[in-house]
C-alpha cells in the first residue's frame, strides 16, 4: 500500500496576538479595510447558498461588492441547511442559567474533544449572540414565551438552555431569512445569482484564486466566471457514505476542486455519525432519515436481554411491545448511569452498533435498537408526550408504518406502547477545507466557510453548533477578513475570462467529462456509489482499525477502477444529463473517501467522531493521545487522485483552556 | 413495474425504474428531488391528477407506496403552469417564485445593525401564526392545483408572515404592491377563491392568508 508522506513545513494559521477573549476584537481594529467606492470594483464570487453562502453573499452585496452566488438547486433557497431541524446555539444567557461566551466557547471546544482551534472557537462563541439579533430583525419566527421574549431550549445535553428554535425547523427559517436578505441585494442589482450552476474547477492565476469554471445545469454548456476572490460554501461530505441524513445533491466536488489545486484538506477522519436515525430497511433506499435528537429526553433505548428475543425479533416472529420491562435491556442507562439516554452523540451511536453486532438488533437486518416511550407515556398521558414529539410521531408513522403513541400490549398491567426503532447514521462532517484564522485556504484568494470548511468543531460538533458556524462565518466573520485579502487588490482591474488559465482550465474539465461519457461500460453511477457507501460504512464508520482501514484502501482503488472502465451514463451532454452530473460528483467521493481513510489510519487514537479500536478505556470509552496527536491533520494533494497525499501537521496551542480527558461520568 | 416494497417511497420508486431504464441502455426520467424529507420545495410531480399525489399535507418524496393498490396504474406529471416552463421530462422552471421573493419577500436590514433580539416582545400567538406561513416550501403545488395559475396562496404566505410582526411593519405597503405586481407580471393568473391551492397545500398554508394579503392591499391602495 500507499505511504503517505510527512512533511515537516510549518503552517501559519495567523491566530492574532493577545489574549483569547481579545483577540477578535484586536484584528477588527487592526486589519486593512476596502473604502466604499473601491469596493464596486472588486468581485467576489460566492459557491453556495446554504446559509454560509446566502449569509456571506448578502453580506458582501450590502457592503458594496459585486458577488456572483452560485448553486446546484432550482432556487438558492432549497440548500440543504434547509432541512436542519434542531436548533441554533448563542450565548446570550436569556435563561439566566449561568450561559456566556466562555461557557459556549468552553462547551464547544470539549465537545470537539480538544482538536479545535481554540481562537476560532471563542470568536465563534462570540459572535453568536449577533447571530440571534441579525436573525430577529430579519423576521425569523422563532419560538417564544408567553411574555413574548424569545424561547429556549437545551440540546445535546448542554447544561444550560441556550438553543433557539422555530418549531423543528430551525435551518429552514434560518435559510428562509438569508434567503431574503440575498433576495434584496439580487433586486438590488448587487449580487447576480446563478441557480442550476455547478462549479467544476477553481481558476487559479499566478497562485491566486481568480474564478470558476461551472457548467450550467440545463444547457449542459461549461461557462467561465473571474472575480478578485472565491468564497466556497459548498457543505459537507457526508454523502461519501452514500445513504447519509444529507439532501441527495450534497457533494464534495468543490471541496475536491480546491484540494486538487493544492488546498489543504484537514481533519478528513472527522466523521459524525448520529444515533437517532430510521434504520436502512432495504438496498433500495435512498437516503436516511434523522429523528430529531430530543425524543432521546422520554425516549428509552433498548434491545432484549436474551439473545432468543432478538433472533425471534429478527424473524419477525414477536414485536417489542411482547418483552415485558425485566427483560429488556436499556443498555445506555446500564453503561452510563449518570446520563442514561442523553450520552453524547458518538457515544449512544457505538453502544448501538455494539448491541447488534452481538446479535441483539431488532429488525429484520438485524441493525436496529428500540427507543421506547413507554415509561413515559404511562407517566406523563399520551397527550403531553404528543404534544412533545406528535409531528415526529406521525413522520415516523408515515415512513414505517408504525405509529409509537399507539398501545399495543399489557402485560402484569403494564401498558407498552409500540416503540420506534432506530440506529445510527452519517449526519455531518467536522473536517473540510482547511482555512486559517481568516478563513482563507492555503491557496491566496480562496476562502472556505460553513460545513465545507473545518474550522470550529474539532473532532466532533455539537448540536445545534452548525448552524451558527454557517452563519457566524457568512455574516459576522468572512465579510471582515476578506477585505484583508482584498485591500491590496483594489488596482487590479476587472477580469477578463479570455486567458490561457480559463482556457486551459476549461479544457481540462470538458476533457474530464469527455472521459467519463466514454467510459460506455455497464455500470450505472449509483450502483457504484452504493457500493462505495458499503466500503465506507463497513471499514471506516463507527469503529475502525488499522486492519479495517488498510482493506478500505485496498477496495476503494479497486472501486476507483471500476468507475474508470465500467461506468455506463445514457445520454449526451447536450442539455440536462443527470446521471453525467451524479458520475462528476462520485468520482470525488472515490477520492474523499480515500482520503477519510488515509486520514483515519494516520490518526492512532479515538476522538470524538474518530474512533480506532486500538484506543479505547476499559468501558470502551474513546482514548484521545494528546502526546503525539494534538494537531490538525492537513492532507496536501500529490497531482492525482492515485498518489497518497503528504500530511501536514498544524500544531494546536491552547491559551484559554487546558485539555482534559474525557468521560461520560463527568462529560457534558 | 414489479415487486416494489412497500415502505419504498415514491421518489426511491422512480430511482427503480431509473436504475431499469438505464439498465437497457436508456436515458432515466428526469425529476427535482433533494432534501427527501419534505422540507427543501424541490420535489414536485402531478400524480394521479394532484400535486404531490393523494396524500394530504405532504410532499411527493413523503408518499409511500403502501399508498398505492397492487396492479395500479399511476399517472405522473409534471407541474403545468404558463410561468413553469418545463426543463425536461417532470422538471419545471420555477424561477418566478424566486422573482416574486425579489420584488419585496424581505426586510430592508443591514447585516451588524440590529439591536437585542429580546428588545421587542412579539406576543406568542403572533410569532406561532407567522411561524405558520413561514412553512411555506414554495414547492409551487398551489400554483399547479389553480385553475387560473395563480400564485396567491405563496404570496401572501409571506406577505402574512411579515404583516404578523413588528418588523415587516414598516415596509409593509411598498412590499405587497411590489410583490402582486411583479407576480402579475411573470404571467401568473388571477385568484378566484376556488381554494384548490389550500386543499393541496403540503405545508397547509390556510386560505385566510390571501384573506390578509387582500386586507394588506386594499390598506396600502388606500393610502396611496
Ligand atoms: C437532517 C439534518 C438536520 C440538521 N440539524 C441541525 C441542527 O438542528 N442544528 C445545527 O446546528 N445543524 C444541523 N445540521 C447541520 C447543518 O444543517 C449543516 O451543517 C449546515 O446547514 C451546512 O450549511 P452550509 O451553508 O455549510 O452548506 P449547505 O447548506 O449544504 O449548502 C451547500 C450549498 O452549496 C451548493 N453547492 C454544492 N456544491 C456545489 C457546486 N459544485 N457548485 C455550485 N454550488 C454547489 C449547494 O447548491 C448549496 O447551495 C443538520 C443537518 C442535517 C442533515
Ligand atoms: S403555499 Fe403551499 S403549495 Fe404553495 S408553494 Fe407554499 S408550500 Fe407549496
Ligand atoms: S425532495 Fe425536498 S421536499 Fe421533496
Amino acid at each position: 500500500m500507499e505511504e503517505t508522506k510527512i512533511n515537516a513545513q510549518p503552517i501559519d494559521s495567523k491566530i492574532p496576538e493577545g489574549p483569547i477573549a481579545e483577540k477578535w476584537t484586536n484584528y477588527k481594529a487592526h486589519q486593512k479595510l476596502v473604502n466604499p467606492a473601491n469596493k464596486r470594483k472588486l468581485d467576489i464570487i460566492v459557491v453556495g447558498t446554504g446559509l454560509a453562502g446566502a449569509s456571506a453573499a448578502a453580506t458582501l452585496g450590502e457592503m458594496g461588492f459585486n458577488v456572483l452566488n452560485f448553486c446546484i438547486q432550482d432556487s438558492p433557497r432549497r440548500a440543504h441547511s434547509i432541512a436542519a431541524q434542531g436548533g441554533i446555539n448563542a450565548a446570550k444567557n436569556y435563561q439566566n442559567d449561568g450561559d456566556s461566551v466562555y461557557r459556549l466557547f468552553y462547551d464547544t471546544v470539549k465537545g470537539g474533544d480538544y482538536r479545535a482551534r481554540e481562537a476560532n472557537v471563542y470568536r465563534l462563541a462570540e459572535v453568536s449572540n449577533n447571530i440571534i439579533d441579525q436573525c430577529v430583525a430579519q423576521g425569523v419566527p422563532f419560538a417564544r414565551e408567553y411574555g413574548g421574549l424569545l424561547a429556549n431550549r437545551s440540546f445535546g445535553g448542554a447544561q444550560v438552555s441556550r438553543t433557539f428554535y422555530a418549531k423543528g425547523q430551525t435551518g429552514q427559517q434560518l435559510l428562509l431569512g438569508a434567503y431574503s436578505s440575498l433576495n434584496r441585494m439580487i433586486h438590488a442589482g448587487k449580487v447576480k445569482s446563478y441557480n442550476r450552476y455547478e462549479m467544476h474547477d477553481v481558476v487559479i492565476i499566478d497562485g491566486r484564486a481568480r474564478g470558476i469554471i461551472a457548467k450550467n445545469l440545463v444547457t449542459g454548456k461549461l461557462e467561465r466566471f473571474a472575480a478578485h476572490a472565491v468564497v466556497i460554501a459548498t457543505g459537507g461530505y457526508g454523502n461519501t457514505y452514500f445513504l447519509s441524513t444529507n439532501a441527495m445533491g450534497c457533494n464534495c466536488s468543490a471541496a475536491m476542486a480546491c484540494y486538487r489545486h493544492g488546498a489543504y484538506f484537514a481533519n478528513p477522519a472527522y466523521v459524525q455519525i448520529h444515533p437517532t436515525c430510521i434504520p436502512v430497511h432495504g438496498d433500495k433506499q435512498s437516503k436516511l432519515t434523522l429523528m430529531s435528537e430530543s425524543l432521546r429526553n422520554d425516549g428509552r433505548i433498548w434491545v432484549p436481554k436474551n439473545i432468543e428475543d432478538a433472533k425471534k425479533l429478527q424473524a419477525g416472529q414477536i414485536k417489542g411491545s411482547d418483552i415485558p420491562e425485566e427483560e429488556r435491556d436499556y443498555y445506555l442507562e446500564r453503561r452510563y448511569p449518570a446520563f442514561g439516554n442523553l450520552v453524547p452523540r458518538d457515544v449512544a451511536s457505538r453502544a448501538a452498533k455494539e448491541r447488534c453486532d452481538k446479535g441483539y438488533g431488532v429488525n429484520n437486518t438485524g441493525k436496529a435498537v428500540f427507543l421506547d416511550f413507554s415509561e413515559a407515556i404511562n407517566r406523563l398521558g399520551i397527550d403531553v408526550i404528543r404534544q412533545r414529539y406528535g409531528n415526529l410521531f406521525d413522520m415516523y408513522e408515515e415512513i414505517t408504518d408504525v405509529n409509537p403513541g399507539e398501545l399495543a400490549n399489557e402485560i402484569n398491567g403494564v401498558k407498552y406502547y409500540n416503540p420506534m426503532m432506530i440506529y445510527p447514521a452519517i449526519h455531518y462532517t467536522m473536517g473540510g477545507i482547511w482555512v486559517d484564522y481568516e478563513l482563507q485556504t492555503s491557496i491566496k484568494g480562496l476562502f472556505a466557510i460553513g460545513e465545507c470548511n473545518f474550522s470550529d468543531h474539532g473532532a466532533n460538533r455539537l448540536g445545534a453548533s452548525a448552524l451558527m458556524q454557517g452563519l457566524a462565518d457568512g455574516y459576522f466573520v468572512l465579510p471582515y477578513t476578506i477585505q484583508n485579502y482584498l485591500s491590496d487588490q483594489i488596482t487590479v482591474p476587472h477580469f477578463s475570462t479570455d486567458s490561457p488559465e480559463f482556457d486551459a482550465a476549461e479544457k481540462k474539465v470538458q476533457k474530464n467529462l469527455d472521459d467519463l461519457m466514454a467510459i460506455q461500460g455497464k455500470r450505472s453511477v449509483d450502483s457504484i456509489h452504493k457500493e462505495l457507501g458499503n466500503v465506507m460504512w463497513d471499514y471506516v464508520g463507527m469503529a475502525r482499525t488499522k486492519e479495517s482501514l488498510e482493506t478500505a484502501l485496498k477496495k476503494l482503488k479497486e472501486l476507483r477502477k471500476e468507475f474508470e472502465t465500467n461506468l455506463f451514463i445514457p445520454g449526451t451532454q447536450e442539455g440536462m444529463n443527470v446521471e453525467l452530473d451524479k458520475a462528476f460528483r462520485l468520482r470525488d467521493f472515490i477520492t474523499m473517501g480515500e482520503l477519510i481513510a488515509y486520514d483515519a489510519l494516520n490518526r492512532h487514537e479515538s476522538c470524538g467522531g474518530h474512533f480506532r479500536e486500538e484506543h479505547q478505556t476499559e468501558e470502551g470509552e474513546a482514548k484521545r493521545d494528546d502526546e503525539n496527536f494534538f494537531y490538525v491533520a492537513c492532507w496536501k494533494y500529490n497531482g492525482n487522485d492515485e498518489t497518497a497525499p503528504t500530511l501536514i501537521k498544524e500544531p494546536l496551542h491552547y491559551e484559554g483552556l487546558a485539555s482534559e480527558g474525557r468521560s461520560c461520568h463527568g462529560w457534558l | 413495474m414489479h415487486d416494489i416494497p412497500t415502505d419504498t417511497s415514491f421518489l426511491e420508486m422512480m430511482d427503480i425504474l431509473n436504475e431499469m431504464l438505464i439498465e437497457k441502455g436508456e436515458e432515466p426520467v428526469t425529476f427535482d428531488h433533494d432534501c427527501r424529507e419534505g422540507i427543501c420545495g424541490m420535489c414536485s410531480l402531478y400524480v394521479n391528477g394532484h400535486p404531490h399525489g393523494p396524500a394530504t399535507g405532504a410532499t411527493t418524496c413523503q408518499l409511500y407506496m403502501r399508498r398505492f393498490k397492487d396492479g395500479d396504474t399511476i399517472t405522473v406529471e409534471p407541474w403545468r403552469s404558463a410561468a413553469f416552463p418545463v426543463i425536461k421530462d417532470l422538471m419545471v422552471n420555477r424561477n418566478a417564485f424566486d422573482q416574486i421573493q425579489q420584488a419585496g419577500g424581505y426586510v430592508s436590514f443591514q447585516t451588524g445593525g440590529a439591536q437585542d433580539a429580546n428588545a421587542i416582545p412579539i406576543s406568542k400567538e403572533a410569532a406561532d401564526e407567522a411561524m405558520d406561513s413561514a412553512t411555506c416550501i414554495g414547492c409551487g403545488a398551489c400554483v399547479a392545483a389553480c385553475k387560473n395559475g395563480s400564485a396567491m396562496l405563496f404570496l401572501s404566505a409571506k406577505v402574512s408572515q411579515f404583516a404578523l410582526l413588528p418588523q415587516g411593519k414598516a415596509e409593509a405597503k411598498r412590499r405587497v404592491k411590489a410583490m402582486l405586481a411583479k407576480m402579475d407580471e411573470l404571467g401568473f393568473g388571477n385568484c378566484t377563491n376556488t381554494g384548490a391551492c389550500a386543499a393541496e397545500c403540503p405545508k397547509n398554508i390556510k386560505l385566510s392568508n390571501i384573506a390578509r394579503l387582500n386586507r394588506e392591499f386594499l390598506c396600502a391602495k388606500c393610502s396611496d
